[in-house]
């Protein structure tokens, strides 16, 4: 028989249980992107403020996620995350069963590393940003929060899109060892499947497949973005 | 937090750290003969040979290091060639196995950050080696080599931290280094924060530490233009 029937879609191949983990992989990745964004904007303005508390612990939180493995940060929030809620639990003097759950714990960890590594690429763009134009937004009158969102914010995006994509590509790789917590997205269903049909060969390969076509579309995506946002520069992408 | 346990962990931890560091110093060596042969490969100027070392190094950027850890030790032996064949004995090995994927990966990395580094050395300087008649050898050793070295230092400094966090996965293919010695603790003491807390600050501890030497490095390089003009 053809091994590539365990690929079908329906009762008789894994198609679309494979199709549901991608699917899942995706919403992990998308919400961890987008919520490790929001978050690493305010730590790279803490980077960069002028009060030595914020930047101390702006500091601290980005090395210490930087420098501890991705899977550690993930059991920590897995597993610590029961341990927590069985303290809340016992405080309210509830004795059941309590645990964490995999998806959110898996999406707060990603969002947590996201935030860390783009808080870095913000905090670059923002200081690539030439000190020329802030003296004469100022010398224009500019207020503060005028200056921020008619001169930093549109620059720095620009300037921090080349590794935003890259952040992206972190992101998405991450969110495979979610599947240590046994939350069903894509690497999960690659190992069960390949457990299940003792054809790893096959389903490590589609895993493979699947991950290239997810970077290749994405880094056309990226670019694209940036040819869109560098439009108006002289010189800037592509002329 | 039970900081008893959280101190108390410590000693069981550390003993899985010569397993981590075994895995991360092999596959870095591994890693960066592959990624010298890669970046060789790319800048060859044969078009077919630059080819397969771009698409390898595609593949490997693409995909997660999880999936080529889980592909090298599940997938491969599933082959009957690989079964049948003389390295069978190698691929059979869970620690064989997670050094050929941590080794396979890093070099991809490895293999841009020399290639970039390679590309960085102005034209000009290599024009004027070459009218101060100066061999090919002694261009690479005195003119190229000493200024690559100096640019691709940093991003190569990164890479060692990023192989230093990816021999965690290791202990997803059942081997005991740190993290796989942080999880059988955790579930031993019933204290997962405690125990991944310390295991995390030995990481840490770890890593501060590799971007001092590394930072050290940088100094010496920028300071006497290289190690190459030493000699």
């Amino acid at each position: 028989m053809n091994p590539l029937h365990l690929l079908a879609f329906g009762p008789t191949g894994w198609g679309d249980e494979l199709a549901y983990g991608a699917a899942m992989t995706l919403v992990i990745a998308a919400l961890g992107f987008a919520g490790g964004l929001v978050l690493g904007l305010p730590i790279a303005a803490a980077r960069l403020s002028s009060n030595v508390v914020l930047r101390a612990i702006s500091g601290v939180y980005v090395t210490v996620v930087r420098g501890v493995p991705e899977l550690l940060v993930i059991y920590l929030l897995f597993f610590g995350g029961g341990q927590f809620y069985r303290y809340v639990a016992d405080a309210l003097g509830y004795s059941g069963a309590v645990a964490a759950d995999a998806f959110s714990a898996g999406v707060l960890a990603v969002i947590l590393i996201c935030a860390a590594y783009s808080a870095e690429v913000f905090r670059g763009a923002f200081q690539a940003i030439p000190k020329g134009q802030i003296e004469a937004a100022n010398a224009f009158g500019m207020t503060r929060s005028t200056l921020f969102c008619r001169i930093k914010l549109p620059q720095m995006l620009r300037y921090a899109l080349p590794s935003i994509a890259n952040v992206w590509q972190l992101v998405l790789k991450d969110t495979a060892l979610v599947s240590v917590t046994g939350l069903v997205e894509l690497m999960r269903t690659i190992d069960v499947a390949a457990g299940s049909t003792r054809s790893p060969f096959l389903f490590y390969m589609t895993a493979i497949l699947i991950f290239l076509a997810f970077t290749a579309v994405s880094n056309k995506a990226f670019e694209g973005a940036e040819r869109h946002f560098s439009r108006s520069v002289i010189g800037g992408y592509g002329k | 937090m039970r900081w008893d346990v959280f101190f108390g962990s410590f000693p069981t931890l550390l003993s899985a750290l010569p397993v981590t560091l075994e895995l991360a110093v092999i596959s870095i060596t591994l890693g960066f003969l592959l990624a010298v042969l890669l970046a060789a490969a790319r800048l060859s100027g044969l078009r077919a040979l630059a080819a397969l070392a771009y698409a390898y190094v595609y593949v490997i950027r693409g995909t997660p290091l999880l999936a080529q850890v889980f592909f090298v030790y599940y997938g491969l032996g599933q082959l009957d060639a690989m079964r049948n064949s003389i390295l069978w004995p190698v691929f059979r090995e869970a620690y064989a196995c997670a050094l050929i994927a941590l080794s396979l990966n890093t070099a991809a990395y490895g293999s841009e950050i020399i290639r970039g580094g390679l590309l960085s050395v102005p034209r000009g300087q290599i024009e004027a080696a070459k009218a101060f008649g100066l061999s090919p050898t002694q261009r690479f050793r005195h003119v190229v080599f000493p200024q690559a070295l100096r640019a691709m230092l940093p991003a190569y400094g990164n890479e060692l931290i990023l192989m230093l966090k990816g021999t965690s996965l290791a202990s997803t293919i059942t081997i005991i280094e740190l993290t796989g010695q942080a999880r059988i603790l955790a579930s031993e003491t019933y204290a997962p924060i405690e125990v991944f807390l310390a295991a995390g600050a030995i990481y840490l501890g770890l890593n501060v530490v590799l971007s001092f030497g590394v930072r050290l490095l940088e100094g010496r390089v920028q300071r006497s233009g290289g190690f190459a003009m030493e000699g």
